[in-house]
Order: C-alpha cells, then sequence, then structure tokens
C-alpha cells in the first residue's frame, strides 16, 4: 500500500505521543476503537477556564494511517476550543492527509476520539453535552 | 562493506536461484533444446540425459529410487495429483481422507473439493505448538480412510510435524501416506522410506531452483502406489502427468538438489546460528515477544514471532527495508489473519502483529543483525505509541476491556 507524503510524516514523526493526567479534572480521555478490529485510539486534552484545548496528546495501536490521523486530530485541536475541535469533520482529515477509501475508517476513529475526549471533560466538570454525536459521520 | 537494502528474509516463500543451478540450465535453453521425449534422434536424446540425471539428483536427496518422481509444475500440481489421484483411483477402497487445518492451500483446497464430492475428510487440529501428532493421525484412522495427508514441515511457522512417527502409524494401518515437503526438502534430511511415506510434493523454487518446476514421489514398492492423472495426453511420466517436460525447469530442480544434498549440513548449522541470533536477540530485548509454534522441532532457517501490542500494519511500515511475511494474508483489500496462526489459538490482532523471518543460502550476519535492530527498534517505537501497551504497564486486563464496536 502506497501512502502519501502526509501520513508518512505524521508516521515517522507523531505529533503529541504521550499521556496526560488522567484524574485531573481539565483532562478529558477519550479511547475508541477495539484491538480485534487492527485500531484502539486514546486521544487526551487538557482544557484551561476559557474552555480552550491548550494540550493534547495521543497513543494509537493502529496502522499508519490510524496513528496519523490521531497525530493531525491532536495538531488541529490543540489551541481551538471545545465548539470548535467539536466541529472537526473525518473528511477534512481523509482530505488532509488523501486517504484510500479503505482507510476512512481511521479518520472516522480520530473524529470519535476527539468528541469522546470532549464528552469526558465535560461529565467530569459537570457540563452539557454538546449533541455532535458519532453516529452522524459524513462517509467520503 | 555497506549493507544493500532491502534484505530478503523471505526465503520460504520463495528462494533466488543459486548461480551454479543456472549455469546448469543454461545448455538446455539453447543448444541442448530437445524433446525428450523425442526417442529417435540426438537432440532427444541429449534432453534425455538431463532429465535421466535430474531423476537421479531429486531421488538422491529424498532417499528414492529415480524412477519413482513424476515430474510436475511445482507442489501445488503435486499436492493436487497426489490428492485427488489417490482419492479416484481409490474410491471403490474407501472415501475417508485426513488432513489437518494448517496446511498448505494447495492441500486445503483440493481436499475441500473432495468433501464438496462427497467424500469426507477429517481436519485435524494442531495443539497450540503447531504439531500434528501421530497419535491424532492413528485416532483418526477409519476402516474406509484411503489417504492420509500431513505436510512435512509447516511453511508459515517452520514447525516439523511427528513424520517418521506419522508414517509407522499408516504404514501399520495400511493407509496411503502423503506429505508436502515442500518446505522440508533439502532443509532437513528427507528419507521416503525411513519416513514412510507413498507420495512426496516438492518444488524448485524454494531450494534456490526455477519456479516453475517441481515433482512428486509416488512409491513403486511396497506398496505400488497408483494414481487417476489430472492432465491426460501423450502418457509421460508413467501416464500419470502428460504434456512436454520442462527439460530445463527440471535440470534446474536437479541440480538445487544435488546442492542441497551435499551443502546441508554445513548450511544447516549456519542457518540456525543465525536464526538462533535472530531470535535471541529479539526476544532478549523485547519481553513481550513470543516465538510461534514449537522452538525446538522447527526448520533451521525459519522463525515466526509475535509482537503483542503492537499492530501488524504499522510494524511491516516500521521495518519496510526488511523482506518478510507477516501474520496476515493480504487478499486484495482486506486483511484476513492467517489461518495457520489462528489454528494456534492466536487471537487475530496477535496474528497480525506477527512476523515470519526466513533465512536463506545468502543470507549474511551482518542482514541478521540489521535486522535484529530495525525491528526492535521498530516494536520499541510503536510499543511507545500503542494505549494497549500502556494499559498493560498500568496492570489493566485488556481482554476483560468491553471494547466498542467499530
Ligand atoms: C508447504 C507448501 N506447499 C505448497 C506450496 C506451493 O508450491 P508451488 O509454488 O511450487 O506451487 C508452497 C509454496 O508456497 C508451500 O510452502
Amino acid at each position: 500500500m502506497a501512502y502519501s507524503e502526509k501520513v508518512l510524516s505524521h508516521y515517522e514523526t507523531p505529533r503529541n505521543v504521550g499521556s496526560l493526567d488522567k484524574n485531573a479534572k481539565n483532562v478529558g480521555t477519550g479511547i475508541v476503537g477495539a484491538p480485534e478490529c487492527g485500531d484502539v485510539m486514546k486521544l487526551q486534552i487538557q482544557v484551561d477556564d476559557s474552555g480552550k484545548i491548550v494540550d493534547a496528546k495521543f497513543k494509537t495501536f493502529g496502522c499508519g494511517s490510524a496513528i496519523a490521523s490521531s497525530s493531525l486530530a491532536t495538531e488541529w485541536i490543540k489551541g481551538r476550543t471545545l465548539d470548535e475541535a467539536m466541529a472537526i469533520k473525518n473528511t477534512e482529515i481523509v482530505q488532509e492527509l488523501s486517504l484510500p477509501p479503505v482507510k476512512i475508517h481511521c479518520s472516522v476513529l480520530a473524529e470519535d476520539a476527539i468528541k469522546s475526549a470532549i464528552h469526558d471533560y465535560q461529565e467530569k466538570n459537570g457540563l452539557d453535552h454538546d449533541h455532535a454525536d458519532a453516529s452522524e459521520h459524513t462517509k467520503a | 562493506m555497506a549493507l544493500k537494502l532491502p534484505i530478503y528474509m523471505d526465503h520460504n516463500a520463495t528462494t533466488p536461484m543459486d548461480p551454479r543451478v543456472l549455469e546448469a540450465m543454461l545448455p538446455y535453453f539453447t543448444e541442448k533444446f530437445g524433446n525428450s521425449a523425442s526417442r529417435n534422434h540426438e537432440f532427444g536424446w541429449e534432453a534425455e540425459d538431463g532429465v535421466k540425471l535430474a531423476r537421479k539428483q531429486v531421488g538422491g536427496l529424498i532417499g528414492a529410487d529415480p524412477k519413482e518422481i513424476i515430474w510436475t509444475s511445482g507442489s501445488t500440481e503435486s499436492n493436487n495429483l497426489a490428492i485427488k489421484g489417490v482419492a479416484d483411483m481409490y474410491k471403490d477402497k474407501g472415501r475417508h481422507i485426513i488432513t489437518a487445518i494448517h496446511e498448505h492451500k494447495a492441500t486445503l483446497d483440493p481436499c475441500k473439493r473432495l468433501a464438496k464430492m462427497g467424500y469426507d475428510v477429517t481436519w485435524l487440529e494442531p495443539a497450540a505448538d503447531g504439531i500434528v501428532t501421530a497419535k491424532q493421525v492413528a485416532e483418526a484412522i477409519r476402516e474406509d480412510t484411503i489417504l492420509v495427508t500431513i505436510m512435512w514441515a509447516n511453511n508459515e511457522l517452520g514447525t516439523i510435524n511427528e513424520l517418521p512417527a506419522i508414517g509407522k502409524v499408516c504404514k501399520e494401518k495400511g493407509v496411503l501416506l502423503h506429505t508436502d515437503a515442500t518446505q522440508a526438502v533439502g532443509k532437513i534430511p528427507v528419507d521416503v522410506n525411513a519416513a514412510g511415506v507413498d507420495l512426496l510434493s516438492g518444488s524448485a523454487h524454494k531450494i534456490y531452483g526455477p519456479k516453475g518446476a517441481g515433482f512428486l514421489y509416488v512409491r513403486r514398492r511396497k506398496p505400488r502406489v497408483r494414481l487417476t492423472p489430472i492432465i491426460d495426453g501423450g502418457g509421460h511420466e508413467r501416464g500419470m502427468r502428460s504434456g512436454t517436460l520442462n527439460v530445463t525447469g527440471i535440470v534446474g530442480l536437479g541440480k538445487a538438489c544435488e546442492l542441497c544434498r551435499l551443502e546441508m549440513d554445513e548450511e544447516t548449522a549456519r542457518l540456525s546460528k543465525l536464526r538462533d541470533k535472530l531470535d535471541q536477540g529479539i526476544l532478549s530485548q523485547l519481553e513481550h515477544a513470543v516465538i510461534n509454534g514449537k522452538a525446538d522441532q522447527r526448520l533451521p532457517q525459519t522463525t515466526n514471532i509475535s509482537f503483542p501490542y503492537v499492530e501488524g500494519e504499522s510494524m511491516m511500515m516500521a521495518i519496510k527495508e526488511i523482506a518478510v511475511s507477516s501474520g496476515s494474508a493480504c487478499t486484495s483489500a482486506s486483511l484476513e489473519p492467517s489461518y495457520v496462526l489462528k489454528a494456534l489459538g492466536l487471537g487475530d490482532e496477535i496474528a497480525h502483529s506477527s512476523i515470519r523471518f526466513g533465512l536463506g543460502r545468502f543470507t549474511t550476519e551482518e542482514e541478521v543483525d540489521f535486522t535484529i535492530d530495525k525491528v526492535v527498534t521498530a516494536v520499541k517505537k510503536l510499543l511507545e505509541l500503542s494505549p494497549l501497551y500502556e494499559m498493560v504497564l498500568e496492570g489493566i486486563d485488556i481482554n476483560a476491556i468491553e471494547w466498542g464496536a467499530h
């Protein structure tokens, strides 16, 4: 399988690999996927008082495209507000990384990971859920 | 000396031709081009001499009489001829066949076809070590069993089945034994009489010979095995396989067998040392890595290792300078985990992150060192990235987690 240059770049030097303290109140953690399916993504956000994502980290078990999708996701959400991060669509990831059709699920998973991390943060802090749901992906 | 990349570590898939094999073949493309079946002129005789020598060379490697060698296009054809040929010839005696679930497709699929035609097939399942035992075979043999087909050594694991013992069981019960010895021939001692084998498949391209040439050993005495041919025509090969012989390929196969016979001891000593170095180098630096299949009952140049918590495709991407086979049978778009690894009870995700390393005649120690280094670096990097590994380090049982469906 031929990977795009951007996928290779994220795969060779993934951005924001690591973990934040999952017990901290200002940290939201999302874990999505399943080992049997070949992808598990963990994405974490650290949010400041104004509701802005000031740090993001990830770890991914998955193919090069899954690693690149989650790496890109952390890059994109850093510095955004929760609402802005919530609005990121998997299709934007597909476009940016030039993912082939068989790898679209990687971008879907990355979008889910962002949303799941935000939900976790909101739940921890007694905030309202934004109703963006994992089920409304646009399949490219 | 700088290493030439990529490094070939997939000798169970195929091998480069030995230059000495090529040299033996060359005259048969041009000046000795005759049809070995042409009985009345020099050209035919010359070609026939080449084929005769090759029969001796192949027979010499496996302890068979030269007359017992039937030329084919490779092991796929040999397996088909043996299995379907015996099934048809002996159908009035019985219709029960015994094989194992982790055989090569070239055995599984002929057996499946026979099952569809009304034959009864018993599919033996190996224990977690991958070995098919003589006891399993003995327990499966019935009154109406006409054929046992069990491979000598497994192509994905390198594991060696209980071969002389399985042959003994079959002899005692009077059942024909076919063995797909594609991976064993030339790598470990193979003797059809000592092992009680009645039919044996082998292929040139796995032993530094050309692609598209193989053989089926068919026993002529005690018992005299008969086969219904698959390919009818001019009656070549005692009527069992018609068609003008692939003289160049056969000459190459013969030469390849001769070289294996003469150099096996030395080659085994060298390669098993390198293979053990590869195993040690990887296992000593990666605590979760495990060898698949019975480690002390394997071909000397093969190893199959799983890397838990690391995903297979990203693993292959990280070691792309090394040509290996992964535990994924990559069928077009979908990644299917290897049925051989699943037969050992491995989960899909572990099967995906398993790698077969196949060393060969031209593998150097530098290449092995490079491979150890690359694999260890790649796995360490991917473990660093792996949320599963992080959970394991935190003491979380990842098998107990209810993962979402995706
Ligand atoms: C065990 C085994 N049997 C059969 C085959 C098929 O052999 P050939 O490529 O000669 O048809 C192979 C090679 O892929 C093999 O490893």
